[in-house]
């Protein structure tokens, strides 16, 4: 078994709300992130397949594979996106950097044929990032 | 579903490598540099991992003010610009950056109610890492 990584970035706006709280709920539990007009982050984005090596090609995935499918299913959806009005899942959902990782696994992990998805991992700042590794 | 989610900190302390249980020579041999009587400083990156459900109210595994909260009364504020050698647990342990680790580990374990506690990754340098994930092999 072999792994490898692939790296991304994009940048986007959001805003913690849970419209199921009260306006001081929400202000209490978010504070600064609750507020309506969002704000933005570069998030940086390393997802990491495994698989065997082909012997032929010498790959555990084809990369350029792996770089569309990434462009196609998370760059383009998200890239310069606000998440909360722009993304389906974060209709109802918080786009928390936890969603986030799901969101992006549940997007790749469909597509991908020939290697499977081992982990997400998404960086909101350099000081805080969140790994999903499908569901146990 | 279940999430890791990891919080990096930042912190400046100093230390000195020397076993009461070695000889002066046993300890040049194995500390080397590190073995200066006087000490010498590091700036320590310190990952904290937990894990969890994602709170379906929240989108969130535990609330990061709670964790940055913790890490900095028990942890940061312990630690930063201090002599590590010069501290309760490292009186008769060698501060080593494995023992550092493992102490933080044990300290968060304790405090830390609102998620599980994974790992602790602790940078001494650029060059080098320590992980402690408690006494047992982490899953991934």
């Amino acid at each position: 078994m072999i792994y490898l990584t692939r790296k991304a970035e994009f940048s986007a706006s959001h805003y913690y709300h849970n419209p199921a709280f009260t306006p001081e709920e929400n202000q209490r539990l978010f504070g600064k992130c609750n507020n309506p007009n969002g704000h933005g982050h570069n998030y940086t984005l390393e997802v990491t397949v495994k698989g065997e090596v082909d012997p032929r090609s010498g790959f555990v995935v084809d990369l350029k594979q792996l770089k569309e499918i990434m462009k196609r299913e998370v760059l383009d959806a998200m890239d310069h996106r606000f998440l909360n009005k722009e993304v389906p899942e974060f209709f109802t959902r918080i786009p928390t950097t936890e969603n986030l990782a799901i969101a992006v696994w549940q997007r790749l992990e469909r597509k991908l044929q020939q290697a499977h998805l081992h982990r997400v991992r998404v960086y909101e700042t350099p000081d805080l990032f969140v790994d999903f590794y499908g569901e146990e | 579903m279940k999430t890791h989610l990891t919080r990096r900190y930042l912190f400046s302390a100093s230390h000195r490598l020397h076993s009461a249980e070695m000889s002066a020579e046993e300890n040049l041999a194995n500390y080397g540099k590190c073995n200066n009587p006087h000490g010498h400083g590091h700036n320590y990156f310190l990952e904290v991992t937990v894990s969890g459900q994602v709170d379906p109210g929240t989108g969130m595994i535990c609330n990061l003010v709670d964790l940055d909260r913790c890490v900095e009364k028990e942890v940061l504020a312990r630690y930063n610009l201090e002599n590590l050698n010069a501290l309760e647990e490292f009186s008769v342990t060698v501060p080593t950056t494995e023992n550092l680790c493992i102490q933080i580990f044990e300290t968060l374990h304790q405090s830390f109610p609102h998620a599980h506690l994974e790992r602790v990754r602790l940078e001494e340098t650029m060059m080098n890492s320590f992980e402690y994930a408690g006494g047992h092999e982490g899953q991934h």
